[in-house]
């Protein structure tokens, strides 16, 4: 079984996504120049764009189906999220950006404990500060901690990269491949960047125009450990 | 000279009475209504907008007489709430917090509106990702960054509310003791022969209490931003 099959087609004024595949992870990279449509297929994941027709699914559960009126909405699709600014809410603390999750959802078997994924990612001493005062490193650790306290059954990441400088990628790209190899979920993960897409994908959606030019499975996903995990 | 009569004391307790009664039950829908101003799209809105903008630029004098024709005791709106809750409006102290509330709203709606604006939406797509359901968003994420303009909005609309005049003696008199606010009984008193001494003394009151409206106000704001930078 697949983990995410996705048929659909959107449009938006002039831009249109035309999109047919199936991801089998553990690391589905989406990548392609921007206005490819790679961050717009992500969102169509996540449940914040809803397309015009099609349909999507994960692991088996229908997430959109046009035909039958089928929209799962963001919130109930236990997701999480790594967006490319952060998107830290600034009247909470990082703890309580932290643990934000925890309000809305009960934990799930595999929720991690908030100091194993703060110390992961170096965050530990960061917690009682404000997002406004981090670094950019250290706000997309934060936001990438966030995700993973809200026990996605899917982790999703827009080139949480890009907004940071040479060195500070370098110091996260190593946290994200912790994450990884620690939590083993799958992981959808757009980029730009040949470099991270060599580094962290199992599978290269390669997206052009709105459309899908190939997918290059780099390792076997039966043999994945990660995919079973 | 400095020693307020009963019927100032009066006047100045209602004032705030009506004030505080108008704006914190309008609040509620004011926010509301900023919301789906400020966020949704649906037909009506532009009606929406002018509706809740007509006090503002209306004759006070109009707005009274309409709430006179709706909400008098014989007005079909009127009996209805004195048939079914027992409330009267006309000439009552409620009457004038219904005035007020209603001279006041545009002001309210439009400060929150621009602090609802000023949200970037991503935020609450974010908290959409974490699990918050749209309601839980609201209070959680858009209600708390929109609080410096929601205090705001509430206290410009409480200092509009506590100097309304013309929709409150339109609608409800100048009865001493139950619709007399400060901004009618100075008007009373102006028209009082001898009664200068009064009149200063109401005015200085007003002001107090308006300047003293605004520099909460302001606190308010700037305690928030700098919570917010923390």
């Amino acid at each position: 079984m697949s983990r995410i099959a996705f048929d659909i087609d959107h449009r938006q004024g002039e831009f249109s996504l035309a999109a047919k595949g199936e991801l089998h992870g553990p690391v589905s990279v989406l990548s392609g120049v921007s206005g490819s449509g790679k961050t717009t297929l992500l969102n169509i994941i996540a449940g914040l764009v809803r397309p015009q027709s099609g349909r999507l699914s994960f692991d088996g559960t229908v997430w959109f189906d046009a035909a039958q009126k089928i929209f799962v909405p963001p919130h109930r699709r236990r997701i999480g999220y790594v967006f490319q600014e952060g998107r830290l809410l600034p009247h909470l603390s990082v703890r309580h950006n932290l643990t934000f999750s925890h309000w809305f959802r009960k934990p799930n078997g595999r929720s991690p404990a908030l100091t194993d994924v703060t110390d992961l990612l170096g965050i530990t001493p960061l917690l009682d500060r404000g997002p406004r005062n981090l670094s950019g490193g250290e706000r997309q650790r934060v936001a990438l901690a966030r995700a993973l306290l809200a026990s996605p059954d899917l982790l999703l990441m827009d080139e949480p990269l890009a907004s940071l400088d040479e060195a500070r990628r370098a110091e996260v790209l190593p946290y994200i491949e912790n994450v990884r190899d620690r939590y083993k979920m799958p992981i959808v993960y757009v980029t730009h960047s040949a470099d991270e897409a060599e580094r962290l994908g199992d599978e290269i959606v390669k997206l052009r125009d709105g459309k899908i030019q190939e997918i290059e499975r780099r390792r076997d996903p039966q043999t994945s450990v990660a995919f079973d995990g | 000279m400095f020693q307020l009569s009963d019927v100032e004391t009066t006047a100045i307790w209602l004032s705030l009475k009506v004030a505080l009664v108008a704006t914190l039950a309008s609040l509620p829908l004011a926010i509301v209504v900023a919301w789906l101003l400020a966020r949704c799209r649906f037909p009506g809105k532009g009606l929406l907008n002018i509706l809740v903008h007509l006090p503002l630029v209306m004759p006070p004098v109009v707005t009274g007489y309409l709430l006179l024709i709706t909400f008098g005791r014989r007005a079909p709106a009127g009996e209805f709430l004195e048939s079914w809750l027992g409330l009267v409006l006309a000439f009552r102290w409620t009457g004038a917090a219904l005035a007020a509330a209603v001279m006041s709203f545009p002001l309210t709606v439009r400060a929150i509106r621009l602090s609802l604006e000023a949200i970037d939406s991503k935020l609450e797509d974010a908290a959409g990702t974490l699990g918050a359901a749209p309601l839980l968003v609201f209070l959680t994420v858009t209600l708390p960054l929109a609080l410096p303009g929601v205090l705001a909005g509430t206290v410009l609309g409480f200092a509009k509310a506590l100097g309304e005049f013309g929709a409150t003696i339109t609608f409800v008199s100048n009865i001493p003791g139950e619709t007399q606010t400060i901004a009618s009984a100075i008007y009373t008193t102006t028209q009082t022969p001898g009664a200068e001494a009064a009149t200063l003394r109401l005015t200085v009151i007003a002001i107090i209490i308006a300047a003293a409206a605004l520099g909460l106000s302001e606190y308010l704001a700037r305690r928030s931003q700098s919570e917010g930078r923390r």
